[in-house]
């Protein structure tokens, strides 16, 4: 089909608010032949982590954009040429390179331009002037047009072009069930192409090695692909391929703790093969940031950057919530299967409170000042050992009750971290709130999710002395359930006044608390 | 069981069918004293009586019409075209009216109409078509393309049993070549169910009608080269038996689809898609389809088997597809 012809690859739109995104993997190296609609590369937004097939078949003749870079969409990455295509100046003769790049020259250079360009520094380089190394075989190497018949290496009679490398969907499956290279399977199709009968007789022949270790473990016991198949359609997502769990799995976060690092051992058995750490000076490691992180440094920065970021805290008495929750707690958990948190109870009492101070709730939109008679409220979500975070959203949470919002924390913390989250459930907050008091902190100043007003913070609950007055109106100092709760707004909107003002009745709410309002 | 042709299984079929049930008649044109273009009701006035037996006005909107106001009046006529191809002069009252009453008002229109259908022996371009994928494009119609004797008197009780216009396409170039074992008393085949014609592993042919015969000899010479030829014959196409091809696609992983009707919008394309939609993981070779030119089918001899696929045509496809 597109022979002659070049293809460009480039960085896809995964979706209508994602702008850019990082590949994470190159699947095929320079020199490599490819099919159409082969996995090519595999590459990480923050939406979503996927495979691009290829658009094109025959060569990858350029890599223009390395692993671990992030480009914009519509960039292209790289250059598939028509069958028999030389890679882009690269040194080595189409079919050899196929196998393995030699990589010794290549390999240090973190420049895109993997040429040993002007300067002929290779040392066992032969001393021929011309840039590109001369092929073997015969003599001139017309560098033009690839002479039609002869020095195509290929292992097709026919010379079909797509012969040996085209992978039909059926072989594609087969191979990915048992963890087979297809181009080791020795092919009687057309032009040597591997058909079904081919895989199927290597795999029945034993000469497929149990899948590396490096593949993930194929889901089920594959059929054996002879055997009549249930009655019924075939699913089309018959087996999830192997393809699919890369995506799945979170990329390893590579071995590097942040400070001081212990000498790290080879990196726990990962079935993914993790971005390879490219090691610097001395102790210091380097990796790629994955979408996330890189999603979470733009998007903090840019939020410092828009917002008057203020914050104000109040302490709340805790000792009805801590009451109300005693008694609620078996209830819940045996009627309903869900644990009233502390946060479930803040919520409410946010989302009730921000009835009354809806700018709080609001939005700076150019020069309009938007308010809702909604709340989408975010709970902050930390993920990977606090090594990633997400905000998935709960829609209309002024309709929920207690139990309503405290299964709706656990479901969307639950999908969070099973990366069960769909585009939309972490999109359309109209105010966040974020709970690091687990780990015992009592203060802090989180940045606002934009084009939010503000966030909420709560930390957490401690007993402390606190002066009460006894039924007699004297002071008396009691111990109570504490927690600091902050507000941290945009003060382009809120001022000190209105903040300190939802404050108190957020406190009011918690301190007063009767089931009533649950 | 008694060897009979596929004219005398759809003959005798229909005479069960009206000494059984006293709604049932036939009307065409010259079904009656004639005994039909093809001799299928030959005898039936005599037997059941010219109120049974109507012959009717050389208008075939007639036919049709006349038949939808029977069929809601409580009646299933069985009305003869005396070639499909005519049956486009009732498109109005097939389509707009039949095919979509039940859908309108509930009421159901089991109406027959016998189709012979089909080239092969110089009728040309009016004589010869094989109409069926313009009908299995409208909802409300059900379309029978029966290839055997069996099937013939089977899927024709079937039809007239059904609450539904249904379309019998019975291919002429079948009528008196083809004989096979019919049993006597009545039964039904269900639609929507294929029929393995011939059991194979490397490729599947999907096909109905006459070319079920085309494509087994063309599988049986395709034996002798070692390559495993399965023939699906899919016997009705409205409903048509989806799970049967995607199961035998599945095995084969291999597939043909075969028809006599022209190639584009034929229903050998919605077959095709539907492979690939379904059983894409499973496929080893590019879906293949062989058909009629698209153009009306011509009279000379020799063009019209250039025309109609032949066993010469579909054995290279085979081929290919067996090597690929």
């Amino acid at each position: 089909m597109s022979t002659g012809t070049q293809v460009e690859v480039v960085m896809p739109q995964m979706g209508v608010s994602v702008s850019e995104g990082t590949i994470t993997r190159w699947l095929k190296q320079p020199g490599e032949s490819v099919a159409l609609d082969e996995p090519l590369l595999e590459i990480s937004t923050d939406k979503v982590d996927t495979e691009v097939p290829s658009p094109g078949e025959g060569v990858l003749t350029e890599v223009r954009v390395q692993e671990g870079e992030t480009v914009e969409v519509g960039t292209v990455l790289a250059v598939i040429g028509a069958a028999g295509t030389a890679p882009a100046e690269a040194p080595a003769p189409e079919t050899p390179a196929a196998e393995e790049t030699p990589q010794p020259e290549e390999a240090p250079q973190p420049e895109e331009t993997p040429q040993p360009e002007p300067v002929a520094q290779t040392p066992s380089a032969p001393p021929e002037p011309v840039p590109a190394s001369p092929p073997p075989a015969p003599a001139a190497p017309a560098p033009a047009a690839p002479a039609p018949p002869a020095p195509a290496p290929s292992v097709s009679p026919e010379g079909s072009g797509n012969g040996k490398t085209f992978i039909s969907p059926v072989v594609a499956r087969i191979a990915a069930e048992h963890g087979v290279d297809p181009g080791a399977v020795p092919g009687t199709g057309q032009g040597g192409r591997v058909t079904k009968k081919d895989i199927l007789a290597y795999i029945e022949s034993g000469a497929a090695a149990p899948p590396p270790a490096a593949a993930p473990p194929a889901p089920a016991p594959a059929p054996p692909a002879e055997a009549p198949a249930p009655p019924v359609a075939p699913e089309p997502a018959a087996a999830p391929t192997p393809q699919a769990a890369p995506a799945a799995a979170p990329p390893p976060v590579a071995p590097t703790p942040p400070a001081a690092p212990p000498p790290v051992a080879p990196a726990p058995p990962t079935p993914v093969q993790p971005p390879t750490p490219v090691v610097a000076a001395g102790a210091e490691f380097e990796e790629p940031m994955n979408a996330m992180r890189r999603g979470i440094a733009e998007h903090m920065r840019r939020s410092l950057d828009t917002s008057a970021h203020v914050t104000s805290a109040i302490e709340v008495d805790m000792s009805k919530v801590v009451a109300a929750r005693e008694r609620l707690k078996q209830e819940y958990q045996r009627a309903y299967g869900v644990n009233p948190t502390y946060l479930a109870f803040v919520t409410k009492a946010a989302v009730e409170t921000l009835r009354d101070w809806p700018w709080v709730n609001g939005e700076l939109r150019g020069e309009k000042i938007v308010t809702r008679s909604f709340v989408n409220v975010g709970i902050a979500v930390s993920l990977e050992e606090g090594k990633g975070l997400i905000v998935p959203v709960i829609r209309n949470a002024q309709d929920l009750n207690l139990l309503g919002l405290a299964r709706a924390i656990a479901d969307v913390a639950e999908r969070a971290r099973t990366k069960k989250l769909m585009p939309d459930d972490v999109q359309g907050g109209t105010f966040t709130i974020t709970n690091p008091g687990g780990y015992g902190t009592f203060h802090g100043t989180p940045v606002i999710s934009q084009p939010q007003a503000a966030i909420l913070g709560t930390y957490a609950l401690v007993k402390r002395p606190w002066v009460v007055q006894d039924e007699l109106g004297q002071d008396v100092i009691a111990i109570r359930p504490m927690m600091n709760i902050t507000l941290t707004y945009d003060h382009r909107l809120v001022d000190g006044a209105y903040s300190g003002g939802f404050l108190r009745d957020l406190r009011a709410r918690l301190e007063g608390w009767d089931d009533g309002s649950a | 069981m008694a060897e009979k042709t596929y004219l005398q299984a759809i003959s005798d079929g229909l005479r069960q069918e009206m000494q059984r049930d006293e709604r049932v008649f036939v009307l065409g044109e010259d079904v009656g004293v004639y005994g039909g273009a093809f001799k299928v009701t030959q005898g039936f006035q005599e037997e059941f009586g010219a109120h049974r037996v109507l012959d009717m006005p050389l208008s075939e909107t007639a036919i049709v019409a006349g038949s939808t106001g029977a069929a809601l009046m409580g009646m299933r006529p069985v009305a003869e075209m005396q070639f499909a191809d005519f049956v486009s002069c009732a498109w109005d009252h097939l389509v707009t009216v039949a095919a979509k009453q039940r859908y309108r008002t509930g009421t159901p229109i089991p109406i027959v109409l016998r189709l012979p259908s089909g080239g092969g022996f110089s009728g040309g371009p009016f004589h010869s078509q094989n109409p069926e994928s313009s009908f299995a494009h409208i909802p409300g119609l059900k379309v029978v393309c029966p290839a055997t004797p069996e099937d013939a008197k089977g899927l024709l009780a079937t039809s007239i049993e059904d609450p539904n216009p249904v379309l019998y396409f019975e291919h002429k170039h079948l009528y008196r070549r083809i004989k096979g074992e019919v049993p006597e008393d009545r039964y039904t085949t269900p639609f929507g169910k294929a029929r393995v014609h011939r059991e194979g592993e490397d490729v599947t042919v999907i096909t109905w009608g006459a070319m079920v015969y085309t494509a087994d000899e063309a599988a049986a010479r395709l034996a002798d080269e070692g390559v495993s030829v399965e023939v699906l014959d899919l016997r009705t196409l409205i409903p048509w038996d989806r799970e049967a091809v995607l199961e035998s696609v599945t095995r084969c992983s291999k597939a043909l689809v075969l028809h006599e009707d022209t190639r584009t919008g034929g229903f050998g394309a919605e077959i095709a898609a539907t492979i690939v939609e379904e059983a894409f993981e499973q496929l080893d070779a590019p879906v293949r389809r062989i058909a009629a030119p698209d153009a009306p089918v011509p009279f000379a001899p020799s063009l019209e088997k250039a025309y109609i696929p032949q066993v010469d045509d579909v054995a290279a496809a085979l081929r290919d597809l067996a090597a690929y």
